[in-house]
């Protein structure tokens, strides 16, 4: 009885903070496709916020994804090679670079853009274009890439396999492409899902990186936020939603098979 | 190529990025908060000058706050959650983990939907008192931002530390007759410590450092990034900002590693 008294409770209370986080994000959705979010879903169903976001937003959408893939190829370039390197050499320098990478995890993207600013600001080429944001975005997603790479070299024996393939007479970058890639297939994979996702939604750098036109997504957002109605504002949302979640499941589909081998 | 030169050859493309873009950059903003017309002294001010204390103490709290209602929240779920096999506990683990994904400026959107002037805590307590409450714009509406923000990720740390834990010492002390209250206050809290240490520590360094919720629920929220914001776009007060986000991610970085040191596991704020 007690015991069953204590279930409920603590069921009823996890489905309150369930509500607290799912209710509001359903309301965005609805506003989303609302005639009138102020007379309610009765006034009607309707996709012209949707369609009125595409026209306002298409290029922060577009960019978005331009800057989210380019950030991907430039972690996977130098992120993965980085990971094998500090992984095989190991030792104080690999661990004092590891903790130099992670560092913007611990410091708050807005010190890291003024840092960009002071530096680079002058630059007016640079500073304009979308290439401004990129570095910012690369800076802040590379620990997750080397991380997640390094985390699947603990676990499969590279270093066995690598020398292994060294004594048959295979160069150091025939190695690196046949043996140490594949192998860390799954890493590369977590890591390029976070770094995407990361990417799409990162704000907190790009506002003041950003400049009139480089607009991103979650820039975008801010501005109708601010400016438009609640169902042009929701509409967005709902599409930044809609990019967002396949890429969510996957990366929890990938940590599920994962956690079964 | 020898297998030494590969080596360095492998890791030369991120040293190349993270000096030019990340070690010279953040010289140049701890050279740059000297500054100011108060040189070397301008790094004090946050301490000295009274509307930045007064700043900095405002966002201490609001912090501190939120690690600690995440805290409790995020035990009671999790540890439920962890413990109890029923149907439907994985959609309802899905709800609680999807807002992960989520930038700080949609959080803020989400309070907006919740506290704001067309909200649905207004739209209820007109029905029911008569009266409006409106309260997304001010402090306690970035409170419940950050808590939406935060509570995700630590029920998804307590989850997984519960998981470890060992059953037999619970069973164990109440076979020795300790009440189910004490087994959870000398028993399962200790051992979880490490969780909390790690988990809060990161909700407090994100409610620190966090800008894009403050910045969507209103511009005159007495945080910390609010004001390094201010005083860079408005004020133009660059040896200003420069010293106060050096200051803040010195803070935020010092929880970090403090945390990490004591629960041995990598910890990370996030954006």
């Amino acid at each position: 009885m007690r015991d069953r008294l204590i279930f409920t409770g603590q069921l009823i209370f996890t489905l309150l903070v369930a509500a607290f986080l799912v209710v509001p994000a359903g309301l965005s959705i609805s506003a989303g496709v609302t005639v009138n979010y102020f007379r309610g879903i009765q006034s009607g169903v309707t996709l012209q916020w949707v369609a009125q976001v595409w026209d306002l937003y298409a290029g922060t959408i577009l960019l978005s994804f331009v800057i989210a893939f380019a950030t991907l190829a430039v972690t996977l370039l130098a992120g993965v090679p980085a990971a094998y390197a500090l992984h095989t050499r190991g030792g104080p320098l690999a661990r004092i670079v590891e903790e130099i990478i992670t560092l913007p995890l611990a410091i708050p993207g807005l010190a890291i853009a003024l840092a960009l600013l002071l530096a680079y600001g002058s630059f007016g080429g640079f500073r304009r274009s979308w290439l401004f944001i990129l570095v910012g975005h690369v800076i802040f997603t590379m620990p997750f890439m080397v991380r997640s790479v390094m985390a699947v070299f603990a676990t499969v024996d590279v270093k066995t396999l690598d020398e292994g393939a060294a004594s048959l007479g295979a160069s150091p970058w025939r190695r690196f492409c046949d043996v140490i890639v594949p192998n860390a297939l799954p890493g590369i994979l977590a890591g390029a899902l976070m770094v995407v996702t990361l990417s799409l939604g990162e704000f907190n750098l790009t506002w003041m990186l950003h400049t009139p036109l480089t607009k991103t997504l979650p820039i975008g957002l801010a501005d109708s936020y601010a400016s438009m109605r609640l169902e042009v504002a929701s509409a967005y949302t709902l599409i930044f939603f809609v990019m967002i979640i396949p890429l969510l499941v996957a990366m929890q589909l990938l940590a599920d098979r994962d956690h079964k081998r | 190529m020898s297998q030494k030169s590969f080596v360095w050859f492998c890791l030369l493309p991120l040293a190349v990025v993270t000096t030019a873009f990340f070690l010279l950059p953040m010289a140049r903003l701890v050279v740059a908060g000297a500054e100011g017309p108060h040189g070397l002294a301008g790094y004090l001010a946050i301490l000295t000058e009274g509307r930045y204390r007064a700043t900095l103490i405002n966002t201490v709290l609001l912090a501190a706050a939120t690690t600690v209602v995440t805290l409790i929240v995020a035990t009671i779920a999790g540890m439920f959650l962890q413990r109890h096999r029923f149907p439907g506990r994985a959609v309802l683990i899905a709800m609680l983990t999807f807002p992960l994904a989520f930038p700080g400026v949609v959080v803020g959107f989400m309070i907006i939907l919740l506290a704001g002037r067309q909200g649905l805590i207004g739209d209820l307590s007109n029905r029911i008192f008569g009266e409006k409450f409106v309260f997304a714009y001010s402090i306690y509406g970035l409170f419940l931002g950050y808590l939406y923000f935060s509570i995700p990720r630590v029920i998804l740390t307590i989850m997984a530390a519960v998981q470890k834990l060992d059953i037999g010492l619970e069973e164990a002390a109440r076979s020795l007759g300790a009440s189910p209250w004490a087994v959870q206050r000398d028993v399962v809290l200790p051992a979880l410590a490490p969780a909390f240490v790690a988990s809060g520590a990161i909700a407090f360094a994100t409610a620190m450092g966090a800008f894009g919720t403050a910045f969507t629920l209103a511009t005159n929220i007495d945080v910390l990034p609010m004001l390094i914001y201010t005083e860079f776009t408005l004020a133009a007060n660059f040896a200003t900002s420069a010293a106060l986000s050096v200051g803040l991610g010195l803070i935020t970085w010092l929880i970090l590693a403090l945390a990490r040191t004591f629960s041995g596991s990598a910890v990370a704020a996030a954006g």
